[in-house]
């Protein structure tokens, strides 16, 4: 076939009825083959999302939110302590995770081509492929290992480092998209390069900010493996009862919060993986009901940090 | 400051130096800033340098007390952390082939996807199309887990595995990999590659697409000018041009497959068990890590188990490089094309 260009009688053939029509029949059939595979992936997406909403709408209902678990095996109790502890270790890895990202994102888009540069762009791609399992025991072996017990610091600053590629990256796309006439026009007016970076860049690409802060926090909040090492999990955690502790034994608020980061707390994801592998029905029922949790939350985030990408993009074009 | 400048005593002076100070520091306050932006940019540096020292320190009693014989791939191995006999073969090779599984299945559906989503789809169905397919990536591991162990492997992997050893398993050659029977619940290295084959799909898939779209509209016109079909400049035309760029879509699903660890350690089975076979239950390097580093009976074993960290980090970070290498390079050559 490759040669028809040198001989007529080939060309000849090839518009010959009978391979002109076997041309275009084959033709169609891998154009729906394509198509199939589309479907092919859609499947398991649809089949997921259908089964964990038939099956985790059995175990919601109010409990199932503002319950502290009960005693393996008994129905009734919720998830009250994986709800907090998943909250406390996000807040932990965004108030970690968002200032560096950002300012990498920033140091990135600024000097794209020193040095330090290109290797800090490698550095977030070689990041954001380590197996999530190997910062686990990095963080084990960082701050459990020498402060002697699991805490929520350590899954905390796991899930950062997990976060922190996907923000750098995101940060990166819509800094380069604020347009250079205004880093200028600032620079011109006499504005020193931090004053013009946070008052000028930075909120005109404060939605990009947004958008890695929401697919950081899917990211994280489904993260199972870098936790069993750090946070470990923790049926008995009760925040209210810390707080109300501390604040009966008249503690100052850092020895509080001090508190809340020392102990080991649970996450939706852990609490999920520790209940599936139960024999109990009534955690397995617990188990569905977080995984569909998980599952809106993830959905959400996601959905909506690609609307924030659109509108986005819609407002540079249009201007 | 007009009032400060124009009352000259000693006190104001000192008022003025200030302020001019604090000027100093805030108006040209660039250099604390790029010293900022530099030491943030390093850290993430440092980060990656200590991941490697760490995981190299803490292995080093396995490295130097189990030597090369820990690597060896033997179908016979051994793993009793009591007597201190560890060789990691059999989850280098559980991993290697549920990636291996995976990345079968995973690279035809997801060209088949990709060349749809850049090529045949019409426009108002490529973004959300898309996206579907990206939100594959986006559940989390723990729910593929949960999903397969209860719905997937009973309902589909279960009947699978039993056709294949029928069928499969009775051929001489592929008896070793198709030796059943297939355990009731499904549970095996079948189970995790198909279940990881799923879950990389949106990876190659999304890299690929963007490939695609980055081909110059010439290459194209160039293909049907010349009488060519749309397949035929799919397939002439379009692949062997984005041929680079999708080998290191893939490799990056590799990677990704590898590095698996939740949902492959729910539904893997582990078993220490000495069989080669797809339908048995097996081992990861990561679900061996998972289901013993909390519960270690010796400074070896931990120093073992975080060697097979090492080596995964080490395999992932290879082909990381190489991925990206090469999508980088595919896109430097569409830039010039």
């Amino acid at each position: 076939m490759t040669s028809f260009r040198n001989s007529s009688s080939e060309i000849n053939l090839l518009n010959s009825q009978p391979l002109r029509k076997r041309r275009i029949f084959i033709n169609q059939i891998m154009l729906v083959i394509t198509g199939i595979m589309v479907l092919l992936a859609l499947i398991p997406l649809i089949w997921i999302i259908i089964y964990v909403f038939i099956k985790g709408r059995l175990a919601i209902n109010w409990n199932f939110f503002t319950q502290l678990p009960t005693i393996l095996g008994q129905a009734g109790g919720g998830i009250l302590h994986a709800i907090q502890g998943t909250l406390i270790l996000l807040l932990i890895s965004t108030l970690i995770a968002i200032p560096i990202g950002v300012l990498t994102a920033l140091y990135v888009t600024r000097h794209p081509n020193t040095l330090l540069g290109i290797a800090t762009r490698f550095g977030t791609d070689v990041l954001s492929g380590i197996p999530s399992i190997i910062i686990g025991i990095f963080c084990y072996a960082v701050i459990v290992k020498p402060q002697g017990h699991f805490s929520a610091l350590a899954g905390g600053i796991a899930l950062a480092i997990l976060m922190l590629p996907i923000i750098i990256r995101t940060t990166e796309e819509m800094v380069k998209l604020v347009p250079t006439d205004l880093r200028e026009a600032s620079l011109a007016l006499g504005a020193p390069e931090w004053k013009t970076a946070i008052t000028v860049v930075l909120p005109a690409a404060v939605n990009g900010i947004i958008t890695g802060f929401m697919l950081g926090i899917a990211r994280a909040s489904g993260e199972t493996a870098p936790l069993l090492f750090t946070a470990l999990g923790n049926e008995g955690f009760n925040l209210t009862q810390i707080v109300q502790n501390g604040i009966a034994q008249k503690q100052n608020l850092f020895t509080i919060v001090g508190r809340i980061i020392n102990s080991p707390v649970d996450s939706l994801p852990l609490t999920l993986f520790k209940y599936t592998s139960m024999p109990y029905p009534e955690q397995i029922t617990l188990a569905w009901g977080v995984a569909l949790v998980l599952l809106v939350i993830i959905l959400f985030l996601n959905i909506s940090a690609k609307v924030f990408i659109l509108v986005r993009e819609a407002k540079i074009k249009g201007k | 400051m007009k009032n400060l400048i124009s009352v000259a005593n000693p006190i104001d002076n000192q008022l003025i130096k200030t302020r001019r100070l604090f000027t100093k520091i805030t108006e040209h306050g660039d250099r604390p800033w790029n010293f900022l932006l530099i030491s943030v940019s390093l850290l993430v540096i440092a980060l990656i340098i200590g991941v490697v020292f760490l995981l190299w320190r803490d292995s080093a009693l396995a490295r130097t007390g189990l030597g090369w014989d820990f690597l060896k791939p033997i179908s016979n191995a051994s793993w009793n952390p009591v007597t201190g006999k560890m060789q990691a073969w059999p989850f280098i090779y559980g991993t290697l082939i549920t990636s291996l599984i995976a990345i079968i299945i995973a690279l035809p559906v997801s060209i088949g996807i990709s060349i749809f989503l850049a090529e045949l789809c019409p426009n108002w169905l490529r973004v959300p199309l898309g996206w579907m397919i990206e939100l594959l990536a986006a559940i989390p591991s723990v729910v593929y887990g949960i999903w397969g162990i209860f719905v997937f492997l009973p309902q589909i992997i279960t009947p699978l595995g039993n056709f294949l050893w029928i069928t499969l398993g009775k051929i001489p050659v592929f008896q070793i990999l198709f030796m059943g029977p297939i355990p009731q619940s499904g549970m095996s290295r079948l189970a995790a590659g198909i279940i990881l084959s799923i879950m990389i799909i949106p990876t190659i898939a999304a890299v690929s697409r963007d490939v695609f779209l980055a081909i110059p509209k010439a290459q194209r016109e160039a293909s049907y000018a010349l009488g060519s079909t749309q397949w035929e400049t799919i397939w002439r035309v379009l692949i062997p041009y984005a041929s680079s760029g999708i080998l290191g879509a893939s490799i990056l699903g590799l990677g990704r497959a590898l590095g698996e660890t939740m949902a492959v350690t729910m539904v893997i089975g582990n078993s220490l068990e000495a069989s080669s076979s797809l339908l048995r239950p097996g081992y990861s390097m990561a679900s061996i890590i998972v289901n013993q580093f909390q519960d270690t009976v010796s400074s070896l074993h931990s120093n073992a188990l975080i060697e097979i960290a090492l080596i995964l980090f080490f395999i992932t970070l290879i082909l990381n490089l190489v991925a990206r290498l090469m999508v980088w390079q595919a896109s430097k050559k569409f830039q010039k094309g």
